[in-house]
């Protein structure tokens, strides 16, 4: 009993500090990336004993600064869910993560450890859940701000993040129907196999329209550059514009959770998850007839290592995404969410389902 | 343990479901109610129904409630001032419909659950494949029904939004 509760709170920790840290680190990623796409030198300042390694130290720069300025609050404002509205967007962004697989089973003297959170045999409905609730934090952040400029901003984002909500549903659909099932540790086992003996049988290649689709929304869905017209912090003012210290702060950290959270999404879904080609659970087995043996905690590092580098790619594509597109406009936001992906999506279940079929 | 959840998560619905009728603010009301759809999802996992759980929350908490805030705020509605008792007909429909709900309670309380089937072991009821193939054999005809009667409230809301825009 004790033991177990021992290895859930580990792997709790595990999670929260792989989310957190990455979270963290973006806010460097983006300032350095985007200083390396537009020629400039960037975020190099912050310095401990002379020592800047590369800029780094403005991570914890921005955490003291955060922590120590004033949370100023508007005198017209609702305390209580002005207070809380931060906390809800971090909250729904963060819990997100306990279904998601780290990788297979670890044994440690014997005992069988599952590198999942929350096996939950609803898995993918209650990543939808959590992802529904989202949107509270932000309507309730911009309504309590009683700021009309606020409140405007939290509507753009509520509906943006309402129609984005049912794409994403619809996205996904033909990838479950050839997984058959929603829960993703299943999900990802099932592409550990090869197709015709070498092609790593990995979601993006059975489903590469929903895939596209998928990370379409799912950027939309965290509010970021090019789908950031609810916030747009320097022209039109988004829906924490009365917050300030640690309240934007988590607003903020919320952005890049999300951002992390849909990488993972993606990853588990659609590449594989923690799957290294050919390698299985007792090592690699290649497919010209070559074996090499492994432990099974190596195996296990193997697997978490390569979950951490493809979320570590996605991140750098929606950075590389976020440098590069323009903002969009409102309606083609609208548009592009209800007129292209949705029926498009709709349309790949329809063949995705026929082939299903007709391979019967 | 079981119970220990059960109590916690029943005490919350009833809780906040008292407090959603009697907070003045119609904001502080619409965010109980879905704390109360929180602790009955809740119950409803506890009762190893883990797909209505998540459906419950998805429709109620994340799209119909989101959809009764947008108007609460739009529309700028003030705490009520003071308490307005209903009068005439609706006061005595309200009382007949509680009273209605009343009886079937204390009848439902009176014959007891004793009579009811007992579940045994680790039955998963509300399984999403199990739904998925009920839905999709012995309900079919149900379900089609409701899909044709969503669509054409669909349609006719477009239609109804486009009149006024002429």
């Amino acid at each position: 009993m004790v033991e177990g509760i021992g290895i859930v709170l580990l792997k709790l920790a595990f999670v929260l500090l792989f989310v957190l840290n990455f979270g963290g680190l973006l806010t460097w990623v983006e300032r350095k990336q985007s200083a390396l796409m537009q020629d400039r030198i960037g975020a190099n300042r912050a310095s401990i004993f002379g020592i800047r390694l590369i800029g780094l130290f403005h991570t914890i720069a921005d955490a003291v600064k955060m922590f120590t300025k004033e949370s100023f609050r508007p005198v017209a404002a609702e305390k209580f869910l002005f207070t809380i509205g931060p906390g809800i967007s971090v909250f729904f962004a963060l819990v997100g993560f306990a279904v998601i697989p780290f990788g297979d089973v670890l044994i440690i003297g014997g005992k069988e450890i599952n590198l999942q959170l929350a096996p939950l045999n609803i898995g993918v409905l209650y990543l939808f859940a959590v992802a529904g609730m989202a949107v509270y934090g932000v309507v309730l952040g911009a309504w309590a701000s009683k700021n009309n400029f606020a409140l405007l901003g939290g509507l753009r984002a509520s509906a943006q993040m309402i129609s984005y909500e049912v794409a994403l549903g619809v996205t996904i659909i033909g990838s479950l129907m050839i997984y058959q099932t929603v829960e993703l540790q299943e999900i990802v086992r099932w592409q550990g196999g090869t197709l015709w003996g070498w092609l790593p049988k990995w979601g993006v290649l059975m489903q590469p329209v929903g895939f596209i689709l998928f990370l379409t929304v799912g950027i939309a869905q965290s509010k970021r550059v090019p789908f950031d017209a609810p916030e747009g912090e320097s022209e039109i003012i988004g829906y924490f514009l009365e917050y300030s210290g640690m309240g934007f702060g988590m607003y903020m950290l919320t952005d890049f959770v999300e951002t992390v959270m849909i990488s993972a999404i993606t990853v588990t879904l659609f590449l594989g998850g923690w799957q290294v080609p050919y390698l299985m659970a007792d090592g690699f087995h290649f497919p010209w007839g070559a074996t090499w043996q492994l432990e099974n905690w190596a195996v296990a590092l193997l697997q978490v290592g390569s979950f951490t580098l493809k979320v570590m790619f996605f991140l750098w594509l929606q950075m590389t995404i976020r440098w590069t597109l323009p903002r969009f406009r409102y309606d083609q936001i609208m548009r592009l969410g209800w007129k292209y992906i949705l029926p498009i999506s709709l349309v790949n279940i329809l063949i995705t389902g026929l082939i299903i079929t007709l391979l019967k | 343990m079981i119970p220990i959840l059960f109590f916690f998560f029943a005490a919350v619905a009833i809780a906040s479901g008292i407090m959603m009728i009697v907070h003045r603010n119609p904001i502080y009301c619409a965010l109980f109610l879905i704390l109360t759809l929180f602790a009955v999802a809740g119950l409803y996992v506890l009762l190893n129904a883990p797909f209505i759980a998540a459906v419950h929350i998805i429709v109620y908490a994340g799209a119909i409630m989101v959809l009764f805030l947008f108007v609460i705020m739009l529309l700028d509605l003030k705490s009520e001032t003071s308490r307005q008792r209903p009068g005439g007909l609706p006061r005595i429909l309200s009382i007949i419909m509680s009273g209605v709900l009343l009886a079937e309670l204390v009848l439902f309380l009176r014959s007891g659950t004793a009579n009811l089937p007992l579940v045994e072991g680790d039955l998963i009821i509300g399984s999403t494949k199990e739904i998925g193939n009920l839905l999709f054999t012995e309900y079919l005809f149900p379900f089609e029904i409701t899909s044709v009667l969503l669509l054409s409230s669909i349609i006719g809301s477009v239609i109804l939004a486009r009149l006024k825009l002429k």
